[in-house]
């Protein structure tokens, strides 16, 4: 197993130009938004000559490219520079804020599972019948809801009227945390769960008709076991290329669903920055989005590799 | 062609043993929708007794495989058995329930497919795939499972049983794949083993080599054979009887040496004919014109009329009828080939 992973240093590498571009990219971005640094911190009132002495405080008068420079050796040394809102190290920031992101995204990846599989199985069994259409239905809806939307119908009728759970929050235990970020997870579940869903259902149905499994019938199998040993694993190979793209999406969406749930991650972070015009952490926060993102897309080549035996990625050398 | 009666006092039935095997009576398989009927096999009948092998020959669409599906209960969506019965050891497969059904595949009948590639599950080393039925059927233990799989790769051929045990199928070459199938269906010790063209896609070197394995094993477990196939020679070296389909009828059945040696089918003939002799070399080859029917639109009469040379007014408007003779050879044809059926009846 392991020799077939051999790819993965060589796509670490090829991943440093990616992160490079991205900020590259952001940096510049967000010195084009429109209004001054300074004067978002200091307000409306603050006189010219304190804005002034703040912007040589904050180095936003040297030049562009060595304001990058800077910022370029300090991620090096492992410094994003202060948060201006928080008056803090942004690694500080950024720390605290990734274990609470990676648990959502964990957690809606998950419950995407818990949703797709079984759903998509049934549509499979007898397609074009009863189950299939109302799953089939159920996607398009899935699909149509935006996904803020959601948050809001689920703290309404699980927070709100059911109070099942709360209705925003990240708690302060480990079991707490899990338990606050059970229905924005599901939020963003029920936003992902359509494309994976319709791409495990047409795997499904392909493997279903396959020799292979007809193998396994005349072998006197069926159902669950039929199912589990020769069918899901076959068809989820297509669905976690699928989902690994749309990993970057679920990151994404995260940002949103943190601010309708007040959870303190890195999407909540980020808006917080983009509202006070906190540059160093606007840019760290896209920093390890990327860097995130990037491993993400590794650790979906490393699992396909894992899950298909045919496969191997990268080496040129068949196994 | 070499017409000797391979292995055949090997083969007779135990005369203990008198219960048919498998009795399939007036088969109807196809597709029903609302109540219009396609036919794809169309009132097919025969036995097979314990430890005989009996080939069914055709071309593409002839409805052979769908018959073996049929009895395997691995029929294609959307198509059924219409009307019959498959019985084994008396049960009727058609009407059992799927518990008992699947109660039987493996330990009692087991099938072996065409294509090795696709018939094996791609991510799953082959080890656990030939140990599954066992496992399942006979309860062995994981351990067991791995020890028996080791064994029938032995007893296959499988060089380097020990290594080759957690291959994937695509680590293997298709002759070894088509092995571990054989593997795989003989594991449980089946009575009935359905082969689907199971030397179509192995390299002619390689086809000589599994058949002959796939023979002494199948004596061995006691295993008879029902073998579905396109080539002559193949049912000639293999099977003791066999029975000729076209458009999803049986024109022709009886003991293969005397049915090949002695064809009475028109059909029977062209496909002889047109298949390639080495012990004929200077032989032209004679296709048989025109195409088999579609499912869809067979002619009324004989369905091998309109592409038969020896058809006459009678063959358009009513379809022969299966008959047996004394010498035990059945044949569906108006203008049968003179033989001893004529005479003595």
């Amino acid at each position: 197993m392991l020799h077939r992973l051999i790819f993965v240093p060589a796509r670490l590498v090829q991943a440093v130009p990616v992160v490079l571009g991205v900020t590259l990219i952001v940096f510049f971005m967000s010195h084009l938004l429109p209004g001054d640094p300074a004067l978002a911190i200091l307000g409306d009132k603050a006189t010219p000559e304190s804005v002034s002495a703040l912007r040589d405080q904050l180095g936003l008068d040297q030049p562009i490219w060595q304001q990058y420079v800077h910022f370029l050796s300090n991620i090096v040394h492992g410094d994003l520079g202060t948060s201006f809102t928080y008056q803090r190290p942004v690694t500080d920031v950024v720390l605290q804020a990734v274990p609470v992101t990676l648990t959502l995204v964990a957690l809606a990846l998950l419950l995407n599972i818990v949703i797709s599989v079984p759903l998509a199985g049934l549509a499979a069994m007898k397609p074009n019948r009863t189950p299939d259409l109302i799953v089939r239905a159920l996607n398009m809806v899935g699909q149509g809801m935006p996904q803020f939307w959601v948050g809001i119908m689920l703290i309404l009728l699980f927070g709100v009227r059911l109070r099942w759970f709360p209705v925003g929050g990240y708690g302060d235990t480990p079991l707490q945390h899990l338990y606050y970020l059970l229905l924005p997870a599901l939020t963003l579940a029920i936003a992902l769960s359509p494309t994976t869903i319709r791409s495990l259902r047409s795997s499904t149905i392909t493997v279903l008709g396959s020799d292979y499994v007809a193998t396994a019938r005349s072998k006197g199998l069926s159902g669950l076991p039929l199912f589990r040993r020769h069918v899901l694993r076959n068809s989820g190979i297509p669905t976690v290329s699928i989902v690994g793209v749309h990993l970057a999406n679920l990151v994404g969406g995260s940002i949103v669903i943190e601010k309708v749930f007040a959870i303190p991650g890195l999407g909540s972070v980020m808006l917080d920055a983009i509202y006070a015009r906190d540059f160093p952490s606007i840019q760290a926060v896209t920093l390890v989005v990327a860097l995130l993102v990037t491993v993400a897309s590794i650790l979906t080549d490393v699992l396909y590799v894992v899950m298909d035996p045919r496969v191997s990625l990268g080496t040129g050398v068949r196994v | 062609m070499i017409m000797t009666e391979t292995d055949l006092h090997v083969l007779e039935p135990d005369p203990s043993d008198r219960t048919l095997l498998l009795e399939i009576n007036d088969l109807r398989v196809g597709l029903r929708r609302g109540r219009t009927e396609t036919t794809i096999v169309d009132g097919v009948s025969f036995d097979v007794d314990p430890r005989t092998r009996f080939g069914i020959v055709g071309e593409s669409g002839s409805g052979k495989s769908m018959t073996l599906r049929a009895i395997a209960g691995l029929l294609p969506g959307g198509t059924e058995v219409l009307s019959g019965s498959i019985r084994y050891r008396g049960t009727d497969l058609v009407t059992a329930k799927p518990s008992v059904r699947r109660g039987l595949m493996g330990p009692e009948i087991a099938m072996i497919f065409q294509e090795p590639m696709t018939a094996l599950n791609p991510v799953r080393p082959v080890g656990d795939q030939i140990a599954e039925g066992p496992r399942r059927h006979l309860g062995l233990s994981k351990k067991e499972g791995r020890a028996l799989a080791l064994e029938m790769m032995g007893h296959t051929g499988i060089p380097d049983p020990v290594r080759r045990v957690r291959a994937y199928p695509h680590e293997l070459s298709g002759g070894l794949r088509q092995r571990v199938m054989i593997a795989m269906a003989l594991a449980c010790r089946p009575k009935l083993l359905l082969c689907d063209e199971p030397t179509t896609a192995l390299d002619v070197t390689v086809q000589h080599q599994v058949l002959d394995m796939l023979e002494s094993l199948c004596a061995e477990v006691g295993a008879a054979l029902v073998f579905v196939t396109h080539d002559l020679a193949v049912v000639n070296k293999t099977c003791s009887d066999l029975a000729v389909m076209y458009a999803g009828r049986i024109v022709e059945s009886g003991r293969t040496s005397e049915v090949l040696a002695n064809p009475r089918h028109p059909y029977t003939r062209g496909l002889l004919d047109s298949a390639p002799d080495f012990d004929q070399p200077g032989r032209a080859l004679v296709p048989i014109p025109g195409l088999p029917p579609s499912i869809a639109n067979r002619p009324p009469g004989c369905a091998f009329a309109p592409r038969c040379s020896r058809a006459v007014a009678e063959c358009d408007s009513a379809a022969p009828i299966l008959t047996t003779s004394t010498d035990h050879r059945t044949v569906a044809c108006f203008r049968a080939e003179a033989s001893g059926s004529e005479i003595s009846a």
